[in-house]
Parts: C-alpha cells; structure tokens; sequence
C-alpha cells in the first residue's frame, strides 16, 4: 500500500518529461527516420563515406543562409531575396576575382561587405519605415536577380583561382600522414568534439542541480549523451574514411554553435525572440526593435553572401542561374525546422535539422532516380506535413 | 413574469476540472440579469453553454427557453431562438464599415448579390435605436470603443435578439459610454428583450439590474432580487470571494517624503495630426512614498501624459523638463527612461506590456536582463532565481516560471508586468489602468503591492477610470481634462461628486476656451 502511494506520483512524472522532450526532439527523430529509410532503399548508398561527404557540402549554403533565416523569422519577417543575394555576390565575387584579378582575401572581404550593405540596404526599408518585409525582399529578389545577370552579361564566368576552389573542395589539412585509410586528425577532433559536448552538457545540468533547479532524470541523461557522442563519433567515422573533414564543414559548425549560443544564452538574441513575440510589448520594455531588426537583415545579408560564394567556389564558376529558388529551400528549411509563421518561435537546431531533412530527401531521391518532377512534388508535401504536425501538436 | 430561459443544474468539466458544479439560472422576459462572480467563478462557461458554444451533450443538466427543453448543437441554434451573445474581445472588422459589419452574415440580397440599399437604410434604422449618430459606411476602425460596443448591440438587434448577453462590455469605457450603454439595456427593458450582464462593475450592476447572481467556483452562491432587497456591495462582495473584505482597500501609513520626480511645462502633440496639442503645457509633482491618482474621461489625455514621459512612447514634438530626484532626466528613448528610472505599466495587458508566448521567466527579466547578464551573456541560473524570486514575492499562481504567460489569469499576469518593472528598480512608477479586467481578489492583491512599493519610497502614479478605486489607494488625486490639469484634491478632500464637477465644469468650458494653448487651471478648483 505505502509502496504505491510512493510510486505512483513519480510514473508520471517522467513521463510527462518524455512527452514534453518528444516534441523537442520530434524533428531530429524525422530526420533519423527519413536518414534510415533512404539507407535502406538505397542499399547502403546514402551513408557510404563519399556520399555523405557530398552531402555536407551540396547543402552546406542551405544551411549557413537558414541560420540568418531563422533570426529573420523569428523577428517575424521574411527574406525572399537571398538566393538572388547569393547569386549576385557569387557573380561580383567572379567578376573581381576572374577578370581583375583582385587577390582572393580581398575579394572574400569585399563580397561579405557587400552582402552586408544589401542586407542594410533592406533591412533599413522593413525595421525604420515598416514596409512590409515581404514586399522590400520580393523587390530585392528581382533587383539582384537582374544585377547578377548584368554583372556576368548573361554569361558564365571561370574558372576561379585553386586557393578560391579550396574554400568548398578543399579538406582540412592532415597532420599525421600516411595512416592508411583513415584521416587521423578529423578522427581526433571529432572525439575531441563529443568529449566536449558530453562534458559541457553535464557540467551544466550538474550545475543547474546544484541550484536546485529541476533537471531531466539521470537515466535519460545518459541515454542522450551516449546518442549524442555516437552519432558525431560514428559521422565523423564516417568523413574521416572518405577524405577528412571538408573546410566547409569546419565553417558551418562554427557557425550553428554560434547562433545557437547567441539565440539561447545572449541578451541580443532574447532580444530577437522578444521583438517576434510582440514587438510593442518589447519597445516599451527598453528593446531597441528597429535597430534589432535592421541588423538581423544586415547579418542574413553577410550570411547570404557567404552562401553565394561557398556555392561559387563550388561549381567553380558564377553563372547567371545561380542561386535560383534557394530561398525556398532555406524558408522551408526554417519552417520544418519548428519556426512560426508569426514570429517569436524557432530554434537553430531545428533550421540546421530541417535543412539535413530537405538535403537527406534531395540526395536520397537523386540516388533512386527520382525525377525533378516528383522530387519537387514530395518535398512540397513534407514541407506542408511537418508544418501541419507541428500545429496540431501545439494545439494539443 | 414568466421564466424566459430556465437552466437548471447545469454541470460542465474540462479534463476533470469542475468549471460549473450545479448551476441554476432564471431571466425572466423582460429582465436585466446581472451575473457577477470572480474570474475564473464560471461566468463564461456558463455563458457558453447558454450559447451553445459548448453542444448539448457536453454539459449535464437542461436549458428550457419559451417553456421548451432546449439541445443547442452550435452558436447558430441559440442565435435562430434570439439569444445573442457579446463578447468582451470584440467580434468586429476593423477595416469594414458599420453596415458591412452589421449584416456580415446575412446581408439582405437578391440572387446572392447584396442589396446595398437596403443594407444602408436598415443599418441607419438600427444605429437610430442604439442611439448612435454616425453614418453607416464610417469604418470601425474609425470609432472608439464605446461606440464599437454600440454597433455590436445593432448586429444583435439585427438578428431580432430576445436574450441579449453582454460580457463585461462597459471593462474599457469610460463613465460617459458606460452609462450611455446602460441606458440602452433600461431601454430595451421596456421593448421586452432580456438582458444577461456579465460585469465586474457592481455600482452598475446595482443601477440597472433587476436581479444580481453571484458565481463562485462553478456554483450560484447568491441571488439577489433588486427589487425587494436593498442591494448591498458589501454582501455581493463577499458572496464573491468568500471572505470579509469590508476594507475593500488595504490600509497603509503614507509616509511622504521629498519630491522624486517633477514635470514643468510638459507639452505633447499628436503623431498623427502634428497641429494637436494633446498634453497642453502640464505641470506634475509627485514624492516619495507618495501615490497620486489621475482622474479624467477617456480621452482626456492621462495615457498619452504618462506614455510620452515613458521615453516619448508616444506622441511627437514632446518638450518640457523633467527632473527625477532634482536632476534633470534624459527621457529622450525609452532605454534611456528606464534608465533613468521610470516604469510605465501600460493599460493594454496584453498588446503592450506581455509576449503572452513566452514564459514568465522571459517576461519578468526582459526590461532588465542586464541585471542578470555578463558581457552580454546571459547566466541563466541567475535569470531563474531573480524570475522565481518575484515569482514568490508578488505571488504569480503559475505551475511554474516556464508557463507561458498567455495561460495564466489577468491579475496574475499584471503581477508579471509588475514584477518585470520591479525588477528594474524604478524610482517613479507610473500605472494605467493597473486593474482592468481584475477580478475582486486580485485587485486587493494589486492595491497591496501599490502601498509596498509607496511604503519602499518609490513615487506611483495611478491612472484609473474606476474613482473609488482612486479614492481608495491615492494621497492625492489630480483630475485632467483636455489634456490639462483641471483639479487636485487631498485625499480627505476627495468625493467622487468633487472629481466629478471639476471634469464636467471643464467639459462644458473646453468648448468655449477653444485654442487657449496655456489651460492651466490647476489651482482654482482646490
């Protein structure tokens, strides 16, 4: 009897916590389902070393243009401009480095810089004279659209200089040669990488206990950091089979730690989430809305460019095509990834998984011989399930 | 009389939650039913089931309308018998006119077009009953509330309304609409059409009901018969919360010290018509550990004083000086308001002063999460403990800081808004409307935690169209007309005749004194 007077309230309990976790973690269960289901169809294909190397860097601009997204959502507005942005810039970036030969640091610099006064350049038309972000990025897409095309005279321009190529072909340099098939130095910062991950992780929930905050049960911590270590050690298991760690790869997790520590842990980024929120409320609780939602325009711009110049660097030329509809995978990158329509909700992790999900599907598609028909078809069905699961599950 | 509408024991849970334990409830044809209670006492559920918003099936117990047992399966059941339900948060479009919104539904037509002509004419005739002069293609958006009110009462009147339910219509008017809307219950009284209303007002409860129904956790606790019983509030009061409050204000010892904040030659101007002055060269002293009130109309401009000072919130071409402790402040943004310490707890809850998406935690510590940050970085233990901190000291009933504050009551969520100016450690504190739309326990609460922060020596201003209210908490109460000061009153001074007679006086002579820029007539009514 006194046994289960004990018992009873805990079952609960804990239950609620995985029910409440579940939807966290809803998205990047998804992901890991739809990555099995295609490693299954495929035979094996999908996870085979070399092409999960090319995975990485085929979506590698979606995803670093989906981390400026997500701040551009989340203070509730919308950038539709940057894949143009990204294409101009990759053009820009060819015709300075290609025809005038101005040397490739310079010419990197200059094409962020660019991206940024574009950014600014929007953004100043949305945060200070409140016209529709909607509009001003719609009239952005057709201006850069038309510039790249000037700029190149409708024609493609390369090759770009090697040192330029390495930015998205290159891999991280190898310290300890000659160590057969494996690339020893990705392998260890990988390690590196899940050691510091664990250790951060429970560093802070031992820390939030000691302050008596309630944190999630032992058993489930355990479970999610062997998960967690797992899945980076057996990926980077993976790349460091194939050539080693990409350059790109190095960039882009740079970038997710950092807009994931600025959204979750600094005061400009709850700033942002408060502007979506209720952008009167925060005014007159001391946020500088405009001038937030100006800069986030200004960073989606430098983020934009960075694409642009990653996917130049890529096909090694700039052609006039570039960046054609990479707004809408970077949109729905950000809306499967639990991003509201109304702002103030989303989070960087859910963006980065949302873009794996889009990239996963393109790549496994392309694999089965899916046509573009179709694979356009499934993808705009995903997006609006994913949608549609997360509305019912806050309905709930 | 006869019973118009009968519901007998009615019951209704929500995922075993009792939101109405055994409910009866008669309005008599022809009668004004004033349903009063706490929130959360099961008004609106009530309501609900009446409209049948909740189906028949959902709830047990019966609904008998016109003598016959009633199963409403939605909204357009209890609508087709005249039971018309108005609810708080208006049901209409801002950018449509008055005659599009009236016959939104069913527009008078001919083979699916509208006949515009005669939804011009009929609207005329209803907005004629509801006594409100405007024309019937003035968009909504152009009307203030009161008048919104109006023109919801003529879409009832326009579906031939027999039970007419209004849910606190009168929470966001001034005494002016208030009263003129209940003239128009009395008059509808004599035209047989029953009214049910939901208020949280007792003086105007006690004016016009017939009969007063006290709600109290899902329960018909009282029920008064104006008619042959005097009306006391202290009786319905206490039905209300179930315990004694014969002080319906908490006592508290003033202790005023020197002055904190003073405002010489404030003067405002309309952002959308620059050539209105709106806040006409103002003087304003206020002192420590000193609460003063400000009285006045709707309209009057005592939100647009308090906003323009909070860091020029509102309005543009400000001037004039203030000085916060003797030093001359830097009001110019809000940042720099804040700063300089002042709180501006606004009137409007939930457009301007809460992210009702985003938990308690964030809403408490978003004016000041300097305070607990470092180099930009927020320490998110810290943050907790400051969130839980206030959490405890104003009492917040949340399940815990990490609800979202779009879940919890109105007087808890004024304690968030509160607590997040607390934590900015303001020395002037300026509240509009700090009750609206409180029930009668949490406004206790609120009055308390005004006399502590006065007894802490901060300086509060207290902006509120409910003058007992004003009477009740203030040291002193100012009167503002037209954008002008027009009266103060001691506390022991103060009636509500005398506040009344010094914004009516000012009224009239507004009219007369036309574009007199300099209307300081603060000292003649003392």
């Amino acid at each position: 009897m006194t046994d289960k007077t004990v018992s009873l309230p805990e079952s609960p309990r804990h239950s609620g916590f995985i029910k409440n976790n579940l939807r966290n973690y809803g998205m990047l269960l998804s992901l890991l389902a739809i990555m099995l289901f295609f490693e299954i169809v495929t035979d094996g294909t999908l996870l085979q070393p070399l092409n999960l190397t090319n995975l990485v860097l085929q979506n590698s601009y979606i995803v670093i243009m989906a981390l400026g997204m997500l701040l551009v959502i989340v203070t509730g507005h919308i950038d539709l401009s940057v894949g143009s942005v990204a294409g101009f810039v990759g053009a820009v970036a060819a015709v300075l480095m290609v025809r005038y030969h101005v040397g490739y640091p310079i010419a990197f610099i200059a094409c962020l810089l660019l991206g940024g006064a574009i950014g600014a350049a929007q953004g100043y038309w949305v945060a200070y004279f409140k016209i529709p972000s909607f509009i001003v990025t719609l009239a952005g897409m057709l201006v850069f659209k038309g510039l790249a095309l000037a700029v190149l005279q409708g024609q493609s321009l390369g090759p770009f200089p090697s040192t330029f190529q390495k930015l998205s072909s290159g891999f991280i340099p190898e310290l300890f040669p000659s160590a057969g098939t494996l690339y020893p130095t990705s392998l260890l910062i990988g390690v590196v990488l899940a050691f510091v991950l664990v250790l951060a992780s429970a560093k802070s929930r031992a820390r939030e206990q000691a302050h008596g905050i309630e944190v999630e049960p032992y058993a489930f911590f355990i479970v999610k950091s062997v998960a967690l270590a797992g899945a980076v050690l057996y990926f980077t298991y993976l790349i460091a089979s194939h050539r080693g760690l990409p350059n790109v790869l190095v960039i882009m997790t740079a970038l997710i730690a950092l807009y994931g520590f600025v959204t979750r842990r600094t005061v400009v980024g709850r700033h942002i989430y408060a502007v979506g929120g209720n952008a009167k409320a925060a005014k007159l609780s001391g946020v500088k809305t405009e001038r937030l939602t100006f800069l986030t325009f200004v960073n989606m711009g430098v983020l934009a460019a960075l694409a642009g110049l990653v996917f130049a660097a890529r096909l090694n030329t700039a052609t006039p095509k570039a960046g054609l509809g990479f707004e809408l995978d970077v949109i729905a990158a950000c809306f499967i990834g639990g991003a509201s329509a109304y702002g103030g909700v989303g989070r960087v992790g859910g963006a980065v998984v949302g873009a794996m999900i889009m990239g996963v599907m393109n790549n496994g598609m392309s694999i089965l011989g899916i046509g573009i028909d179709y694979q356009q078809v499934i993808k705009g069905l995903v997006l609006l399930g994913a949608v549609c699961i997360d509305v019912y599950n806050q309905r709930r | 009389m006869t019973a118009m509408l009968e519901m007998r024991g009615v019951r209704k849970s929500f995922a075993g939650v009792q939101a109405l334990r055994d409910v009866s409830f008669t309005v008599e044809a022809g009668q004004i039913h004033a349903l009063v209670g706490e929130n959360g006492a099961g008004k609106s559920t009530l309501m609900k089931v009446l409209s049948g918003v909740y189906p028949a099936g959902s709830y047990d117990g019966s609904i008998v309308f016109d003598g016959e047992e009633r199963r409403f399966r939605d909204i357009n059941d209890s609508e087709a018998l005249g039971i018309i339900i108005i609810h708080q948060e208006l049901a209409l479009i801002p950018l449509m006119s008055i005659a599009e919104n009236i016959f939104l539904s069913h527009p008078p037509s001919r083979f699916g077009v509208i006949d515009r002509h005669a939804v011009h004419r009929r609207t005329a005739e209803l907005l004629a009953q509801v006594g409100l002069r405007e024309s019937p293609d003035t968009l909504i958006t152009d009307l203030g509330v009161g008048k919104q009110q109006l023109v919801e009462i003529a879409k009832a009147l326009s579906k031939r309304v027999r039970l007419l339910i209004l849910d606190e219509p009168t929470a966001s008017l001034n005494e002016a609409d208030s009263a003129a809307l209940l003239e128009r219950l009395l008059a509808f009284r004599e035209q047989g059409i029953a009214s049910i209303l939901i208020s949280h007002k007792l003086n105007e409860v006690a004016r016009v009901a017939d009969r007063i129904t006290v709600l109290r956790d899902g329960r018909t606790v009282d029920s008064i018969d104006c008619r042959t019983e005097r009306i006391e509030e202290d009786r319905i009061i206490r039905s209300m919360v179930d315990r004694d409050l014969a002080h319906r204000f908490p006592k508290r010892s003033a202790e005023i010290g020197e002055p904190v904040m003073s405002v010489e030659n404030w003067s405002v101007y309309h952002p959308l018509h620059p050539e209105r002055q709106v806040i006409k060269n103002v003087d304003f002293k206020l002192r420590r550990g000193e609460v003063v009130g400000i009285a006045g109309l709707m309209g009057a401009g005592r939100t647009e004083f308090a906003m323009s000072l909070f860091g020029r919130a509102w309005g543009t071409n400000v001037s004039g000086k203030v000085r916060l402790e003797g030093h001359e402040a830097d009001l110019s943004s809000v940042p720099a308001a804040i700063a300089a310490g002042l709180a501006y707890v606004t009137e409007d809850r939930k457009q301007l002063g809460l992210i009702l998406a985003a938990d308690v935690r964030k809403n408490v510590t978003v004016a000041s999460l300097r305070k607990v940050s470092e180099r930009g970085v927020i320490d998110d233990v810290v943050e907790l403990r400051a969130a839980s901190d206030y959490r405890t000291r104003m009492r917040i009933r949340c399940s815990d800081v990490y609800q979202a504050t779009g879940d919890l009551s109105g007087g808890n969520q004024q304690k968030v808004v509160l607590s997040k100016w607390l934590m900015t450690d303001p020395k002037v504190l300026l509240l509009d409307e700090p009750t609206r739309g409180i029930d009668v326990g949490a406004k206790y609460e609120i009055y308390s935690i005004i006399n502590e922060l006065a007894e802490a020596g901060r300086g509060v201003v207290v902006i509120s169209s409910e003058m007992p209210e004003l009477l009740g908490i203030c040291d002193r109460i100012c009167v503002m007309n037209d954008g002008a000061f027009v009266g103060e009153f001691d506390k022991d001074d103060a009636t509500q005749e005398k506040i009344m007679r010094a914004i009516m006086r000012n009224v009239r002579m507004s009219g007369s004194r036309a574009d007199d820029g300099v209307a300081r007539a603060g000292g003649e009514a003392r």
